[in-house]
């Protein structure tokens, strides 16, 4: 059965474009068509420029009839959180903070998408500042999750998550603070990849957590996250943090390498909280391995249960340090009725931040300051050094390591809004993997009952993002989860 | 108030030439129109990072190794947090607890007892040197500010020195020898009116004899040279004649006005901030090797008070010629390649302490600009010393030289300057001087052999200044001693 | 260990954000939640451990000394919610 456009893959829509099967223009015209059909619904999008996606397809049809074809990725349409910055384009970061922001400059992964062809498509909604798990956060309203639209899609990259999972993008850009990429895709039913920290460059991507950082592709296949990687990895010199390293060919490497693996489970990671049904997908997945030849060990990540509280601490550091740039000075949101500078600062941030992003704020100026900070920011650095050094003493036995990506299902919209401890608890999976600086990848390994997507999170060896596509898509090509779609059209559309 | 003595530090801020920013590749700057020296980076837009700029890194090495510090094998960055209109990020990208460069030293000299006598020499000891980056420039308008970002993330480092200053003269002293070693090394220009160097002091007061120091009082915005002697003098008598009238020194930051000779409290110690200081995220540490600093030390000019040391000595000068020299390096070598050439070093000293200097006063050239260069003065002196034109006709040629760029023999021959009147009408012209003049001719024959030169002057002028002042004295007393 | 006692009210003037009274007595308790949960970390043996600061850490990460174009004023200036002459409007700075 053939897919709809809109729900092909980046692989699939390559080759007809290049046979000439369809043009970029009617891709594009495809996409916008189905993104107002369900948005109204999804509202994974803060907002998209539909002339000048069509222009940018139109240029790109005409360096195909000319032989001038920019690769693989050229006339696809890919949709930006709305932290990446496009010149010309609003940067918001879902902030009243940025409500009126147009960026002058590119970043670098949107120079790179640029160069080989890739259409920018739209600003995707997040949790303001990229801080939450459930794209609730948004000061321009939250997203809702394409398989039940009462619920939320994970956060905090939920629009972009959501928007490949309704069909309004062939793929899109997140970025993952905290499992940023990797909840998302989880609870949307799509694969997301968040790579080495350092593998990206972060130039142009809005400041949460600087040392945590890292820009991702969301995909439906695991061949389209390769064929992602393939455009955006590599050295930059405007990212000081950013590794020189040889790149492979992802996606040419994908096939080569067929294993079997040696795959470790973390029993930190199969503990209280864990929904039945999601330990059961996972269960399976690694039956599935099993059954391939793949030797699996059980591991131990013994500091994982300092994950969440030293992630708190320093992403609530860096960003309390990133976000005092977003005064009402220079751009940005300015109080209409401040007396004097003081005044200025104090109203603008108060009436242009929400209330996530202030608590954040507070926290991380509290653990900075005078006479706390050797307690709480210098301790949770070395703990930190501690958690990495978990994960490396594991990948002396092993390649790769199998978890859940999140606890529990999509969960209920309002659900976790009042309780932020509850909330951070969502990204207890994921965060080690940012604070260890390694690539983690969340693929869908089965639904619910009630039809909600799992997903199994595989955590690579730093830079290992080659043997950890391939681990991956070998389970994919046994599998058909990532196949299904969300029918949209039958539900009701959420408030 | 004899039984008190004064105890002050410095913190100088010393931009780093260099033609991009510490953090960004957009140009640096001064008096350009506002706002024109900024980029994404510089204005800190969301998403943007810094990247370090290895020129500045290499200057303040190379600051530490002039400045006898210890240099830092390992070094990082740290974000100092605090919010002002002029600091784009609202932190500031410096070095807190791993500065680059640690102790070290600034060689100075107080005032002499006179203009022409050497001052003591002492040596400041430094505390650290390191680096950062230089904040916007806010102007104050008359019911708001206007900010312009030019200024913002240029190179800029932070000079501390021990609390070891006892005057405004010493912190004067300070200023003006670091001033001469930045320029030197080729680090900056250190032009205060510029904002190339800025300066704030620490000042305090204690009891002759007492150990511990006394509650300090930080003076901001020393900006000019004058000002800090000045401000530094005024904070002084202000704490003496406040201890004196029964009142306490409150810890605090003052504000000096220049302009005003005064100064006024910005804020006490209660309310000091916290500035939140932490590793900055976005940059990594450096490590600076042997290697680097060999390469940097190579680079090393010889110190300004050794090589006014070295003068003096080898070249016999005094040290009045060399305190014009010395304090700019350009001049200094200029001498000094000029008195090689024409193995004449006094009167290279002289020609360009006095006529040289006021040469390029008067077309406002700098030293390097000047069409004179130390081969056309030595071949000048040279000439003078072989009697080939007078010392008139050497002003002259040297004024010539100033607007052509030609070389002294080239001028002589066009302008026809040699002394060389013939024989013949030099014996006239000697017996001419002599038979008008006899008052100086009985003094000369009663044996007073200085009044000769009375002869002189009228052959000279009857010359036009052609006379070779060397034949004229041997012509005059061959005739004399008919 | 119980966590120590937040002081709203400075934290919120550190960071320069006004906090309503409600805002304050929520986040007071909510921080002291999250607290009392990173709490836990105290029990961590890290004596002779170094602090992470950066990942995967490398040395020396700098540009040459060679300028490049920036933007325009009007670039520069595109966002500013206040300008005059070129520049980004305040109200009076005093200090």
């Amino acid at each position: 059965m053939s897919e709809p456009l809109h729900y092909k893959s980046v692989a699939e829509l390559s080759s007809e474009l290049s046979s000439k099967k369809i043009s970029s223009v009617e891709l594009t015209q495809a996409v916008i068509a189905r993104t107002k059909a369900v948005d109204a619904k999804v509202r994974a999008f803060n907002s998209f420029d539909e002339a000048d996606a069509l222009a940018q397809a139109k240029a790109s049809d005409e360096r195909r009839s000319s032989a001038k074809t920019l690769g693989v990725l050229d006339g696809i349409p890919i949709g930006f959180k709305d932290v990446i910055s496009v010149k010309g384009q609003p940067l918001t970061a879902s902030s009243n903070m940025l409500k009126n922001f147009v960026s002058p400059y590119d970043a670098t992964v949107t120079q790179k998408l640029k160069g080989v062809g890739a259409i920018s498509w739209g600003r995707l909604n997040l949790d303001e500042f990229a801080m939450g798990s459930s794209t609730e956060n948004s000061a321009f309203g939250q997203t809702h999750n394409p398989w039940d639209l009462e619920r939320v899609p994970g956060g905090s990259s939920g629009g972009s998550a959501a928007a490949l999972a309704a069909g309004e993008a062939p793929a899109t850009l997140g970025s993952d603070t905290g499992g940023s990429i990797r909840q998302p895709a989880a609870l949307c039913g799509v694969v997301g990849l968040k790579p080495t920290y350092g593998l990206i460059s972060r130039y142009g991507l809005i400041a949460f957590a600087s040392s945590l950082d890292q820009i991702g592709p969301f995909t439906r296949t695991v061949e389209d996250s390769a064929i992602l990687l393939n455009a955006i990895a590599g050295h930059d010199p405007m990212d000081s943090t950013s590794f020189k390293t040889e790149i492979p060919d992802y996606r040419a490497e994908l096939k080569k390498r067929k294993g079997p693996w040696k795959l470790g489970i973390p029993k930190e990671y199969f503990g209280e909280g864990l929904d039945p049904e999601v330990t059961k997908a996972v269960e399976d997945a690694v039956s599935f391995y099993k059954s391939k030849g793949c030797e699996i060990k059980e591991i131990s990540l013994p500091h994982t249960k300092y994950a969440v509280g030293v992630y708190y601490i320093i992403a609530t550091a860096e960003c309390s340090s990133n976000l005092a740039r977003y005064d009402g000075v220079r751009y940005g949101h300015r109080s209409k009725d401040a007396n004097d500078i003081l005044d200025l600062y104090f109203k603008s941030r108060a009436e242009g931040f929400g209330a996530e992003v202030k608590r954040r704020i507070i926290l991380g100026t509290y653990v900075l300051s005078s006479g706390y900070q050797d307690a709480y920011y210098v301790r949770a650095q070395k703990v930190r050094t501690l958690i990495r050094r978990d994960f490396l003493e594991a990948y002396k036995d092993v390649d790769a390591v199998i978890t859940p990506t999140s606890p529990t299902p999509a969960f209920k919209a309002g659900e976790k809004a009042a309780n932020p401890l509850a909330m951070y608890l969502c990204d207890v999976y994921t965060i080690g993997v940012n604070l260890a600086g390694l690539p983690g990848l969340s693929i869908p390994c089965g639904y619910s009952k009630s039809g909600l997507p799992i997903g199994l999170q595989l955590i690579g060896k730093p830079y290992g993002e080659s043997e950890l596509l391939s681990i991956a898509h070998s389970y994919e090509q046994e599998h058909t989860w990532g196949t299904r779609h969300p029918n949209i059209e039958a539900q009701k559309g959420a408030l | 108030m004899n039984d008190y003595e004064v105890v002050i530090g410095l913190e100088v801020h010393v931009q780093v030439k260099a033609n991009s920013k510490m953090f960004t590749r957009v140009k640096t700057g001064f008096g350009h129109p506002e706002n024109t020296l900024t980029d994404p980076v510089v204005l800190a837009l969301p998403g943007v990072l810094p990247v370090m700029n290895h020129a500045a890194l290499d200057a303040i090495i190379k600051s530490g190794l002039l400045l006898s510090c210890d240099i830092a094998p390992y070094c990082k960055w740290d974000r100092k947090n605090y919010f002002y209109p002029d600091s784009p990020k609202n932190y500031q990208i410096t070095q807190y607890d791993k500065p680059i460069c640690l102790r070290g030293n600034v060689e100075i000299e107080l005032p002499g007892s006179a203009r022409n006598v050497m001052g003591e020499h002492k040596l400041i000891p430094l505390t650290r040197i390191h680096l950062e980056e230089d904040v916007g420039k806010l102007n104050h308008a008359a019911f708001d500010s206007l900010i312009d970002y030019n200024r913002a993330g240029t190179p800029l480092m932070e000079i501390v020195t021990d609390p070891a200053m006892q005057s405004a003269d010493e912190a004067f002293a300070f200023l003006t020898a670091l001033k001469t070693v930045m320029v030197y090394g080729g680090i900056s220009d250190c032009d205060m009116e510029k904002g190339q160097m800025r300066c704030d002091a620490n000042i305090s007061i204690r009891p002759k004899g007492q150990e511990q120091l006394g509650t300090k009082v930080e003076l901001k915005n020393l900006n000019s040279i004058s000002y800090v002697r000045d401000g530094i003098s005024h904070e002084i008598l202000r704490q003496l004649s406040l201890v004196k009238s029964g009142g306490k020194i409150v810890q605090e930051t003052r504000d000096y006005d220049g302009q005003t000779g005064t100064s006024q409290s910005l804020r006490t110690k209660e309310d000091a901030h916290d500035y939140r200081y932490f590793p900055d995220p976005d940059l990594m540490p450096v490590k600076v090797d042997e290697a680097w600093k060999a390469r940097l030390k190579a680079e090393c000019p010889e110190m300004p008070f050794d090589k006014q040391r070295r003068f003096m000595k080898e070249y016999d000068i005094p040290y009045t010629i060399t305190s014009v020299l010395i304090p700019d390096k350009s001049l200094s070598d200029y001498f000094e390649a000029t008195a090689k050439l024409c193995g004449q070093a006094h009167a290279a000293g002289n020609w360009i302490a006095n006529d040289l200097l006021r040469e390029i006063g008067k077309s406002g050239e700098s030293i390097d600009q000047c069409k004179i260069k130390p081969n056309h003065l030595a071949a000048l002196i040279k000439l003078i010393t072989a009697g080939t034109i007078s010392t008139t006709a050497a002003r002259e040629v040297f004024s010539e030289m100033a607007s052509t760029g030609e070389l002294p023999e080239k001028i002589v021959e066009r302008k026809g300057l040699t002394a060389s009147a013939s024989s013949d009408d030099l014996e006239t012209w000697c017996k001419d001087s002599i038979a008008s003049d006899p008052k100086a001719l009985a003094e000369f024959k009663a044996g007073k052999d200085s009044a000769i030169n009375a002869f002189k002057g009228p052959v000279m002028k009857a010359a036009k200044g052609k006379a070779n002042p060397k034949l004229v004295d041997e012509t005059l007393r061959r005739l004399l001693a008919l | 260990m119980s966590a120590d006692k937040i002081d709203i009210n400075h934290l919120a003037k550190l960071a320069r954000i006004n906090l309503t009274e409600q805002e304050k007595e929520r986040f007071a308790a909510q921080l002291g939640d999250v607290l009392n949960y990173i709490a836990e970390l105290k029990e961590v043996d890290v004596t002779g451990i170094e602090p992470t600061a950066h990942a995967s850490p490398v040395y020396n990460v700098w540009a040459e000394d060679i300028a490049k174009p920036g933007l325009s004023v009007t670039e520069a200036l595109q966002n500013a919610p206040a300008q005059r002459d070129n520049m980004i409007v305040v109200p009076k700075v005093v200090e």
